[in-house]
Parts: structure tokens; C-alpha cells; sequence
């Protein structure tokens, strides 16, 4: 007889309905617990750093500004920014000189780029109704070739005078910012976009309006409050 | 014939992820982020340890509470013990740089579905004790970082000039912009894997029967036996 007939054979463990759920409840607590205190422990450097990433380019835009104050556009006005942005508020960043006189304006824009959203700062000042300078925040389009938009010289240059002037109802802009093939801009609010990045370059301009769109006419019928704002800081 | 086998060593279990069986030359594991994040030396090194964290930290819970997990469970217990410490390595890389943390992008919380965490829980943390899965974990994801570093320094030296974005040739260096592009990933695995199948075909030059020595590598000996049976 073989040692394998000898044996009985046993039924195979089973494990409990209680146990199981209870494994998974204590893991669960145990990993919820350990999330959580992370997160209240990073949570004040990740605000910093956001804080940081975006007044480093508020001071490439401005980089004469003696102090920056952060403002949210509601529907109902306009009033000095506290917490997080809420929805359907565009929030935007007043630079002022050291006499307290406002400089200019700069305000995030957004849309949707080849891989990824685009997401850049624009400068604006009231006195042109203009753009005078763009930054792009984050983005991750391709490598050497969508990319280009934020150190392209010629691109660049769109976003010295663009045209951001505000339609006679002052319900949105006179002209929409837009992006045009490479070669084919006519016109101050129009974009240049560089050959072979055409959906980058696109997509800053629609960000861009978008954002403006939103904004000043928001922002100009209180502009007098907002440079008044500067003087009391 | 003894069927038994002998007991690896602490320095065994530690070495064994970064050359016998390296996730990314030997068992060609992860390939996700190794292909799309190695665009440059920081972003590879960041992704490394990015991952090393989230090996050692998981396979050191797994291996602690490999006796209280019921079999039946223990994939769902896996996954949320690797997804916890993929999230929290995603609130430490926004703390830390959120530089790196854009570089990254999505890939940060694709670690969760990284193979090379399941696979170290399953096949190693979950039947061990503690200080041989930390050494392993720590072993296979400083393996996974310098496979990363292999192919992002190359990238980004060829792609772009620089190391670490230091500048290596100078302002008249024309950069193989393809290499920082997906199919430059490619091209470069491409080149490292040859380099590792060369080594290997150096040190064993007859592949059937492979030696069980030292330094022979799992996935390749697989490999010619199947082909041997094959051929047979």
C-alpha cells in the first residue's frame, strides 16, 4: 500500500466570512489612516509650492512689480482672493509698483493642446487692452516639437501687443483671440502658430480667450477698486 | 536526488533585482514608464525612486501581515496596500518638487498598476519574512532605477546634449530629437537589451544546456529550454 493511500484526505481550509471582511476592514482602516495623515502633512508645502510655481511666473511677467494682490472675479463682482477658487470665478493677479500703482494684470488660461491641457499666464494691461506677455505654466506636449511654444522667439512675439479690447456692450471682447496657420495673421488678436505645433499654438489662443472672455468684463467696470486696492495694501 | 534548495543570502536577495534578474534588461518588466518617462536623467531618477518607495513600503506591510491574510483576499489586500503607498508617494512628490511632479504626469499613479509591485508582493513579500522582502523590494526597484537611468541618460544625452541639464557639448550640438520622442524610447531598449543578450550569450556560449552557475539569468534559461523542446 502507498503512503498516499494511507493518508486521509483532508477537506481544504475554508476560511471564515467574518475573518475575511475583517481582514480587508483592518487593512482598509489601516491604509485610509496612513492617507489621510500624509495628506494633512503635505498638504501645506503642496499649497506652497502651487503658490510659488505661480508667483514665479506673475514676476517673469511683471518682473518690476513691488508687490502682487490676488483678486476673484464672480459674477457679482470682484473682491481680494481667499482659498481656492471657487466655480465660475476667474481669479487674477493685480501688480503693483512701489507707489502702489497698478502695472498690470495676469490671469491663468486654459484648453486643450495636442497631448495634454495647456495651461499659461498671460499679462494684461488696461491702459492698451492688450496682452503683453505669456508664460506657459504646464503643459506636456511633445517634446522638441509642441513644446516649442514656450521658448519659440517668433511665437513669442505674438504676445507683445495682442489685441484684448473689449466689444462697446462690454460683454466680451470686440475681436476673439484665436490661432491662424503659421504665416497667415492679419490682424493684432490673431496668433501666428509655428509650423508643426499648429494645436498647441491654437489652443494658447483659445485658452487665452476663453479667459479673457470671462474676465474683463468683469474686471474693467471695477478697475478704479482694484487700483485702489493697491494704495491701501 | 535532493529536492532541496538552498536558502539565498541577505547580499543574494538584495543583488538579485539589480543584475541576475533586473525588471527592466533581464525580466523586461514595467516597460510603461520606462518607455514613456525616460526622457531625461531627473525624470527617470525621480520615477525610480518613486517606485522604490512604493516596492519597499508595500512588500514591508505584506511580509508583516503575510499570516493574517487569508489567501482568498490577499490580491484585493495587495492592490490597496500598493495603491495607498502609490498615493502617498504622490502627495510627497507635489511637496517635494512639483516640477517632477508634472514631469511625471499620469505615471505617478500608474505605479499602482505596475507588474513588478504585484508580481514582488505576490511571488516574494507574501512568503517571506521581513528583512529578506525589504532587501528583495529594495534590490528589484534600485534595479528598476538604474535600468531607468541607463535609458533616460542616454536620451537625453543624445536627444538634447545635456545630463541632468548640464550642458555636454556646447551650443553647436545638433540634438537626435527623435531620441526624446516615444520612438527614440524604443531605440535605446532596443540597444540595451541587445548589450545584455550579448553579455549573456558571452559568458554561457552554449545556451542548451545552460550551466547553473552564478550569474545565469531565469528568464533566458526559460527561454532555451523552450526553445530546445521546440526543436526537438
Amino acid at each position: 500500500m502507498s503512503t498516499a493511500e494511507q493518508q486521509p484526505i483532508l477537506p481544504p481550509d475554508i476560511t471564515s466570512g467574518t475573518r475575511l471582511v475583517a481582514t480587508l476592514g483592518l487593512v482598509t482602516t489601516l491604509c485610509g489612516a496612513l492617507i489621510v495623515a500624509v495628506w494633512q502633512i503635505t498638504l501645506p508645502a503642496i499649497a506652497a509650492n502651487k503658490k510659488i510655481v505661480l508667483e514665479r511666473a506673475v514676476r517673469a511677467l511683471v518682473p518690476d512689480a513691488a508687490s502682487i494682490i490676488d483678486f476673484d472675479a464672480t459674477p457679482l463682482g470682484i473682491h481680494r482672493a481667499s482659498g481656492d477658487a471657487a466655480p465660475g470665478t476667474v481669479r487674477f493677479h493685480a501688480a503693483y509698483d512701489a507707489q502702489g500703482e497698478l502695472q498690470a494684470i495676469a490671469a491663468e488660461g486654459s484648453a486643450r493642446g495636442y497631448t495634454d491641457t495647456v495651461r499659461v499666464l498671460y499679462g494684461y494691461r488696461p491702459a492698451c487692452e492688450c496682452v503683453f506677455g505669456m508664460k506657459v505654466i504646464q503643459m506636456k506636449e511633445t517634446p522638441g516639437i509642441g513644446d516649442n511654444v514656450a521658448t519659440d522667439a517668433d511665437f513669442l512675439a505674438n504676445f507683445d501687443s495682442l489685441d484684448l479690447a473689449l466689444a462697446e456692450d462690454l460683454k466680451g471682447l470686440a475681436h476673439a483671440v484665436r490661432g491662424v496657420k503659421h504665416g497667415t495673421k492679419r490682424f493684432a488678436w490673431e496668433i501666428d502658430a509655428i509650423s508643426g505645433a499648429t494645436i498647441t499654438s491654437k489652443a494658447i489662443g483659445r485658452g487665452i480667450n476663453d479667459s479673457a472672455q470671462k474676465l474683463l468684463p468683469r474686471l474693467l467696470p471695477q478697475l478704479a477698486e482694484v487700483k485702489r486696492e493697491g494704495a491701501v495694501k | 536526488m535532493s529536492t532541496s534548495t538552498k536558502q539565498p543570502t541577505n547580499l543574494e536577495e538584495f543583488l538579485e533585482g539589480i543584475w541576475r534578474q533586473n525588471p527592466v534588461f533581464v525580466m523586461v518588466l514595467g516597460m510603461c514608464p520606462t518607455l514613456a518617462v525616460t526622457v531625461s536623467g531627473f525624470n527617470a531618477l525621480g520615477m525610480g525612486l518613486a517606485t522604490v518607495f512604493v516596492l519597499v513600503c508595500s512588500c514591508t506591510l505584506i511580509s508583516l501581515l503575510r499570516k493574517q491574510i487569508p489567501k482568498e483576499v490577499r490580491i484585493a489586500t495587495y492592490i490597496v496596500i500598493i495603491a495607498t503607498f502609490v498615493t502617498l508617494v504622490d502627495y510627497i512628490i507635489q511637496a517635494v518638487s512639483l516640477r517632477l511632479y508634472e514631469a511625471l504626469g499620469a505615471f505617478i499613479q500608474l505605479i499602482v498598476v505596475n507588474c513588478i509591485i504585484l508580481g514582488r508582493a505576490e511571488a516574494h513579500a507574501a512568503k517571506h519574512p521581513l528583512l529578506p522582502a525589504v532587501l528583495n523590494a529594495l534590490g528589484m526597484g534600485i534595479g528598476f532605477t538604474l535600468g531607468l537611468l541607463a535609458l533616460g541618460s542616454v536620451r537625453e544625452i543624445l536627444g538634447v546634449g545635456k545630463l541632468f541639464g548640464i550642458s555636454l557639448f556646447g551650443e553647436h550640438f545638433q540634438p537626435w530629437v527623435v531620441m526624446v520622442l516615444p520612438p527614440g524610447g524604443f531605440f535605446v531598449l532596443g540597444g540595451w537589451l541587445l548589450l545584455f543578450a550579448w553579455l549573456a550569450k558571452r559568458k554561457h556560449p552554449h545556451p542548451n544546456p545552460l550551466p547553473q552557475g552564478e550569474g545565469e539569468t531565469a528568464p533566458l534559461r526559460v527561454l532555451a529550454e523552450k526553445g530546445a523542446q521546440h526543436g526537438k
